[in-house]
This record gives C-alpha cells, structure tokens and sequence, in this order.
C-alpha cells in the first residue's frame, strides 16, 4: 500500500487549521475509503465559492441550521455525508449522483467534470442517481438551478482523489515515480513506456480495510480539455432508441398499472363507492380502494384502469375552492395587496406605473406524476422522479406508520419537471394505494390529473410605480401579490419541511419571502430600489414553477422601463445601456443588440422587443421579433392556438464558467419556448371550482406553429471562474421581450398574461366522469 | 379472452386481450414494449407515435382488435428495420435517430421517440410528393415537447431528411 500523502505540510498548516476541508482554492482533501475496489470521496458540502443566494436560500431560523449543522458533526459515521466515486476493474467510473435528471443535462455535466479530473473519456463514466439519502440532510434537493453550482467542486474533489490513489499505485506497480507518470484516457504510462490501466489498478488502489485522507491539486481552468467543450449527451442514444427508462417503463414484479378516479371538484375527497363490486368485476381489473385523494383502480393495462375510473360511481365531499373561479380569486388577491407609496405626480417629478395580471399557469412535463410503490409490512420501496426525495422518504414512512429506515426511495429519471417533481404527490399517493390495497402498483397519473390537480405556478398581481424626473429615474417599486407558492419541500428534508409548514401559513410566508428577495433584483440604476412579495390564499396545489418569481417580476420591470424609456424619447435599448450598472449585462445586452439587428426596419404590424434579466450567478438578454399581422394572428390550426408568432429570437447569456455548452444552448432554447407561452398562450382556466384543462390541445404550451423559425443563442465568454445556474436561465428575459415587443408590434401595452387568457379556446372535458376515454379512430388517422 | 394477433417490429405476436384495449396498452403492459409513451391517451400529444404499414399512427387510439394478422407495427424499437442496412449510421440507426443524436436533440427524451417516429413519416411523405420539407411542413408536426427542444427538432429533421 503506497503511503498517504503528508498532511502536514508546514505551507497548509494554518490554512488546514482554519478549514478540514479546502486547502486553498484549488487544494483540498478527500478520502479513499476502505473497500475491495477504489471508491474515492469528497464531502458534498465543498464548495470554493460562497453559495448560490438564488439557490440555497437563508433558512428562517438559522438556529436551526445550526442544530443540523451540529447534528451532522456529531453523526455516528463521520463518511456518511460523502459523494463518491469508483472505480471499476472494467475501467470504468462510477458516480451516483445526489441530484435528479429531469432532462436539464446534469448527468452529462456531472460525467464531464468527473472525466476532466479523472483524465477518462466521459463514455467510460457512468453517472447514475442516487436513491434518498438521509444523512446529506439539504445536499439531495434539485432545484433553483443549484445543481452544477453545489457540486461542481466536491465532485472534481472526489475524482482527483481517485486519480491521486490511482497514480500512486501505479508508481509501484510500474516502478516510477507519480512525478514520472501521465494518466490519459484511462491508461497511467510511465517513463518508460510501460502501462497499466486503471481497471488494473482498481484493487490495487482500494482503500482496504482502513481507508484515508489524501490531499488533492485540482485542474486549473487552463489545463481543461473536457469542462468548456460542448457535449452531447450521455443518456441521447438510449433515448432515440426508446431504451431510456422513466418510472412507468420499469418492470417492478407484481406493480400492475393503477389510475385514481378523483372528485370533480379540485381537491375534494371521496365519501362513498356505489359501485365498488361492479367495477371490481370489470375485465383485468385486479383491485379497487378508497384513498385519500380518490378512489384508486389496479388493472391488467392502463386501459382497463381508464374504463374502470370512468365506470367508477362515487359520492364526494367538494374541495377547499368549491365554486370559486379565476375572477373571484384574483379579486381576493387584489383584497391582499398592500397600497403603494404616493408618489409625486407633478411637472418636475412624474410617475410612471403598471399594473399586470398573471394567470395560473401549469408545470406539468410530459411524464404525469407516476410512481411505483411496492409497500409490504415491514418495509416500502418507492420509484419515482424526484427532486426532494429526503423529505419524500420521510412524508411516506409518515404516511404508512413506518420508521423512515424501512422506505427506501429510488429516484428515477424523470421526463421533465419545470418545478414539478420538487413535490412527490404521485409517489405519496402510490404508497398509500399499495398499502391500501396489499399489493404493488405503477401509479400513473392520466393527463387530465396532471394537468387539473397537479401543481400550478399561482395567480398574482405584479404592480410597478417609477419616479421620474427629467432624464433620471428616483425611484422603482415593485409590489407581487398572489396566491401563495407552495416550498413546503423545504431544502429536501422534513425538518426545514416542517418549519414551511407551520401553521397559519406562517412558516411557508417565510421561506417565499427569503426566496423571493434572494433571487429578486432590479438590475439598473433606478435610485431607491423596493421590492416585495405578499402572498395569500393557501388552498391551492402550487409550488415552483421554472425560474419561480423572476418571469412575472422581469415583465412587469421590462414594460414598464420600456414605457420609461418612450417618457424619456429614448431607444429602448439605448435606455436600458444608459442605466446599466453591471459591465456583465452591459456585455449581453449589446451582443444581442448587435447580433440581433437591433432597430432593423420592420413592416408595421411587427416588432422587435428587448429586455436583461440577472439571477443564478449569471445575466442574460433576449431580443425578440414579432408578427402581430392579421395573416399570421389569423392562421388556422385544428384545435390549436395561432395568434402572434415570434419569428426571431436572439439570446445571450453569460453564465459564469461553463461546463458544457451544449447542453447550456439546449437550455436556453428551451427556456425560449416557455417565454414564449407564457407570454401568448399557455394558462390554467379555473370555474366553478376546477382547473378546466384536461389536455395538451386545452393548454397551449408553445407547438411548432408557434415556435420560433430562427433561434440564435450566443454563449458569452464569461470572466467568472465558477460556474452559474443553466436550467431556468432562458425563461425571464424571453418572457420580458416577448411582451415588450407585442406592445410595440401593437401599440398597446398588455396588462395581463397570457394574452389569450380572456378567450377559451377549447370546449372543457367532462369531470364526471375525471378523465377522457381514448378514442377509436386512429387507423382513420395514419399519416 | 379473444387473441390478437400482428406483427411489431418485425415479429409476429399474438396476445390474449380484450379487442377494446388500445394497442399503446398492449404494448406497454403486456408485450413490455416501452418506446412509444404515453402523455395523453386521447390522440393529441403524439409522444406514442409509431407506424403502421410505414404510416405514422398513434396506438393510444387503435382498439388493437382493429389489427389485422399481417398488420406491420414499428415502434421507435424497430426504426432501424425501416431502411435497408447501408443506409444505417455509425450507430446502426436510422438516418433519422442518428441525425438526432448528431444534433443532440433530447433533453429530457420523453417525447423524443414520438418526435422521431413523426419526422420520419413527414419526410417520406413530402419525398413521395417529390419535394423538400419546408418551414410550413414543420409547423405542421403537432408532436409537443414541453422542453420546448423545438429548434433543434427542426434542425435535425431536415438534416435526417438529406440523410434518408
């Protein structure tokens, strides 16, 4: 066994003294741990830069942060808390990651950064997720784009140490020095000529039976061959293939397709079954219960479980917004707003205000909230896509009467989640059938569910007042009120879980509140600055929604400094270059001006909008054109949403020091598309108590005849040397532009959003029974 | 139970079943064939397009009763056995699936094999009327994909098309 590396290195001592864990910027210690083959370690909580404000939010109660902190320290094994990564004889590396895949592209991130300290192909690593691991406390949450900012270093920490461990046993093995040796792909050469690859070298390098710390020199950004290199994914052919499996695609023995018929009325809960045998008769149906949320089926196929659901004759209790519709909450969301300050209106000092609505709006991903539960006597096991699944492993043992210990919580990649998968309803709501009926299940949630009960980004108001005097700006107060944001996931486990969830509302207020002013910001020099949040009516099934608060907050700032700018007689982006203050955005703004052909001249009817957004350790600008003319407003499109197209987007964005680019485009390009719904057509419809959308033809997610024929994004060299959030960067400022330029294409401000939402476009499916029947005619349809 | 038979992917299978379940169900559940997925039951999403007889189809709206013994179902599965081996890439895939994987299409991949089956059967389509595809031929692909990788579908389809 090759010696450990020394220490105490007289140069580190004082820095050793004053951090176990980060030597200098670039030093740091690791373990290899005690094994048969090589498993090196980092502590997740590394981290060489202070964390994300926008990701990692201040807890109400640091005190308690505190405790865990304490409680971490004193854990019974001390390598509880550590992120590994192995080394197989195959040569291969193994990392499971503490974060989901949803799509946002960190299992190929993750694999590179592994690779660039491992000196390996990013192939020959294998990143899989980890299941719910308690001990990591807040390090096993996804969310607010944190993921490649928590863990670019620990993971590079753990790879290095893998390389150290590998080197040094390699030295023996070939007779060099470590100083002698070149590690490349895979394979360590020494002065001589002679090799040994590290799937040799996996035993030999293990930890044995005691394990130790080694002391680690990461790459310079300078040394970097494979962070910065755009890459494609490494999860793409299984994919194309149809072989890349979410949860219902996994074959859990005995986990039968299971569906719940819920009341017609949105989170009402069931009274009574009348038909309960009937249905229990009906072809491949295998069981029928009563559950908290609804009355679940199990079947042979999901078909049957529809017929079933359909036939099922229930008597319901109706839920907490019985009755109430869009216009009745938005009044009670106007109740709640707080008055504005007066402001001077006089020819010296001017105001200048806006007032918007936004609309519910839907998170739903294309795979429905879906979970397999096998739940037995003695113990559960859980599979679903999850973002918290900490406090998900807690709710169910909650839930089933059991010790936490006895649910194991498998996390599965998912098929996007926008915010979604930071709750686990599906999973909850498997693990109670399954106990329920006595039997595994593959719980998938139909459409219609996904889309009437599953969370939504709440309804609120945005309003703005500036001051203006002459060419200066006094003053800028911005006021968000509406219907609260559910974070009751807290940071991943049930202890934060539990202080968002105080009553009253109470603990829930202060965590929107941290979040919203950690991630909130105006980014020009508008004199005295005011933002705040009050949010109010709990009764809804909210939670985060891609880039939270930022969309509705960006666009009412945007139109709102574009109608300063009109106040001023100035271009609206010469405005925004004029009262900018950070050289960064400064630097994107004028990318896009440029590469977007800003004040090109254009047919009336159509526009350009610009508009800047800052958040996630980066900032972004969006220069969008519009059509607004009748022959494009009035295509027609089976049951479909025309209207405005966006026929060109540029966007740019610095995000800090980039891992792959690539996968940051393909972000970007997805974030466009939301924009761009958001601002024209996408809503939720809430009457007589009910969401009204059922399906992907009720809510208008931008579709092709409405995307963008030229997208262009321009990655922006970035002088940051830690890298920034990718995931839900694109949204704000695409949102913001998308308006800006649908005023000026129209000469009229909108004041609400979506744009359409005033106009049902579709006719409601019915909701008894819940969910649609498939139709027949599909052979009619081939194409 | 009545039994169902058709060819998928080139084999011929035959399943005890109702005729009233819908082929997409079929597949799934009973055969274990995952590719094509489902996102709405109800013919709109298109996330389990497949083909029929070289058609594009969705097998959520096909009671499979309506399957006869020599009906040709190919799912994402059986791309590759729609064109000749030369023709495949340096994956062994369809011109199609390896210009998507060129220009990394996939973010979260759900929709993808929908997305692919639906290029496929656009571009034989416009082929046979003996033209190129066109912006408007794009536009009319109702396929959703809510992680909006809308431009980099567009780009590969007329990448695939100069491949097929």
């Amino acid at each position: 066994m090759p010696d450990s590396r020394d220490l105490h290195d007289p140069r580190d001592a004082h820095a050793l003294e004053a951090s176990p864990y980060a030597v200098d910027r670039r030093r740091f210690v690791g373990y290899v741990l005690a094994g048969a083959t090589l498993v090196a370690a980092a502590d997740l909580v590394l981290a060489d830069a202070p964390p994300a404000g926008a990701a990692v939010p201040t807890l109400p109660q640091p005190a308690e942060l505190y405790d865990l902190n304490d409680m971490l320290t004193d854990a019974a094994r001390p390598t509880a808390n550590l992120i590994t990564v192995t080394i197989d004889e195959d040569g291969t590396a193994s990392f499971e990651l503490p974060r989901a895949e949803v799509g946002q592209g960190i299992t190929t991130s993750t694999a590179m950064l592994v690779a660039e300290e491992l000196d390996l192909p990013v192939e020959r690593v294998r990143v899989t997720l980890a299941p719910a691991r308690p001990e990591l406390l807040f390090n096993q949450l996804t969310g607010g784009s944190n993921t490649t900012i928590s863990t670019y270093t620990p993971i590079r920490v753990a790879a290095a140490v893998a390389r150290a461990a590998l080197l040094d046993a390699a030295a023996i093995v070939l007779g060099d020095t470590v100083a002698g040796l070149v590690a490349k792909g895979g394979v360590i050469t020494a002065r001589d000529g002679s090799s040994v690859t590290y799937g040799e070298l996996a035993v030999r390098a293990a930890g044995g039976a005691g394990g130790r710390a080694v002391e680690v020199e990461l790459k310079s950004e300078a040394e970097f061959t494979v962070i910065g290199t755009p890459t494609n994914r490494v999860d793409a052919l299984a994919a194309v293939t149809g072989q890349k499996d979410y949860t219902t695609d996994l074959a859990v023995p005995g986990a039968l397709p299971t569906m719940v018929c819920r009341a017609p009325t949105l989170n009402g809960t069931p009274v009574a079954v009348r038909n309960q045998a009937q249905v229990e008769a009906m072809p491949g149906v295998t069981h029928v219960a009563q559950v908290s949320t609804g009355v679940a089926v199990r079947a042979a196929t999901f078909g049957q479980c529809i017929d079933a659901v359909r036939a099922l004759d229930v008597v319901w209790k109706d839920g907490p917004v019985a009755g109430e519709s869009d216009a009745t909450i938005l009044r009670k969301v106007r109740a709640a707003q707080l008055p504005m300050p007066a402001l001077p209106d006089t020819p010296l000092a001017q105001t200048v205000s806006g007032d918007f609505t936004f609309w519910f709006r839907s998170n739903s991903p294309m795979d429905t909230n879906s979970a397999i539960a096998d739940v037995r006597p003695d113990g559960a096991t859980i599979w679903a896509g999850l973002k918290s699944p900490i406090v998900a492993q807690q709710r169910i043992a909650e839930r089933l009467g059991m010790s936490q210990d006895r649910v194991t919580v498998n996390v599965v990649t998912a098929g996007g989640s926008f915010g979604r998968r930071l709750f686990f309803d599906g999973a909850l709501e498997a693990a109670e059938v399954s106990q329920a009926m006595g039997v595994p299940v593959k719980l998938m949630w139909h459409r219609a569910d996904d889309a009437r009960v599953g969370r939504t980004h709440p309804l609120g108001t945005c309003r703005v007042q500036a001051t203006v005097s002459g060419s200066n700006v006094l003053a800028f107060n911005q006021s968000l009120t509406c219907v609260e944001t559910d974070f009751r996931h807290g940071l991943g486990e049930i202890i934060t879980a539990a202080a968002a969830d105080l009553p009253a509302g109470v603990g829930n207020l202060g965590f929107a509140e941290t979040i919203f002013a950690l991630t909130q910001e105006v980014p020009y020099d508008f004199g005295a600055v005011t933002q705040t949040l009050v949010e109010t009516d709990d009764r809804f099934n909210t939670g985060s929604m891609r880039n939270i608060y930022s969309p509705d907050v960006r666009v009412a700032s945007e139109l709102v400094v574009d109608k300063l700018a009109a106040k001023m007689k100035m271009d609206p982006y010469q405005f925004r270059r004029r009262f900018q203050r950070n050289e960064r955005l400064l630097k994107v703004l004028d990318t896009v001006a440029q590469a977007g052909e800003w004040g090109r001249s254009m047919p009336a009817g159509t526009a350009q909008g610009i508009a800047i957004h800052k958040e996630y350790k980066g900032v972004s600008a969006c220069l969008v054109e519009i059509d607004t003319r009748p022959a494009t407003t009035g295509r027609q499109v089976r049951d479909a949403v025309t209207g405005p197209r966006v026929t060109r987007v540029t966007f740019a964005i610095d995000a800090g020091l980039v891992i792959n680019p690539r996968g940051l485009e393909a972000q970007m390009q997805g974030g466009i598309n939301d924009g761009i719904a958001l601002a024209l057509t996408s809503s939720l419809h809430l009457r007589d108590g009910h969401f009204l959308e059922a399906s992907w033809d009720n809510y208008f997610y931008t579709r092709q005849w409405n995307t963008p024929p030229d997208v262009r994004v321009i990655v922006v060299p970035s002088e940051e040397k830690v890298p920034g959030g990718a995931g839900e960067a694109g949204v704000a400022a695409t949102f913001a532009a998308v308006a800006c330029a649908y005023a000026r294409a129209t000469g009229t401000m909108p004041t609400e959003f979506p744009i359409n939402h005033r106009t049902l476009s579709f006719e409601p499916k019915s909701f008894v029974p819940p969910i649609p029947q498939s139709p027949v005619n599909g052979l009619e349809l081939t194409s | 139970m009545p039994e169902q038979t058709f060819i998928v992917n080139g084999e011929r299978v035959t399943v005890d079943v109702e005729d009233d379940v819908r082929l997409l169900w079929v597949l799934r559940d009973l055969l274990g064939i995952t590719g094509p997925k489902y996102g709405c039951g109800i013919n709109v999403c298109k996330a389990c397009t497949s083909h029929i007889n070289g058609k594009a189809f969705n097998p959520c709206a096909v009671p499979v009763g309506e399957l006869a013994d020599d009906d040709e179902v190919t799912t994402i599965e059986g791309l590759p056995g729609e064109v000749a081996e030369q023709q495949r890439g340096a994956h062994g895939l369809h011109p199609m699936q390896e210009a998507w994987l060129e220009r990394d299409v996939v973010q979260c991949g759900y929709c993808q094999p929908g997305q692919i089956m639906a290029a496929v059967a656009l571009v034989n389509r416009v082929k046979a009327e003996g033209r190129q595809v066109t912006g408007a031929d794009l536009d009319t692909i109702r396929n959703i994909c809510r992680c909006g990788t809308y431009t980099r579908i567009r780009e590969a389809i007329t990448d695939g098309a100069s491949r097929m």
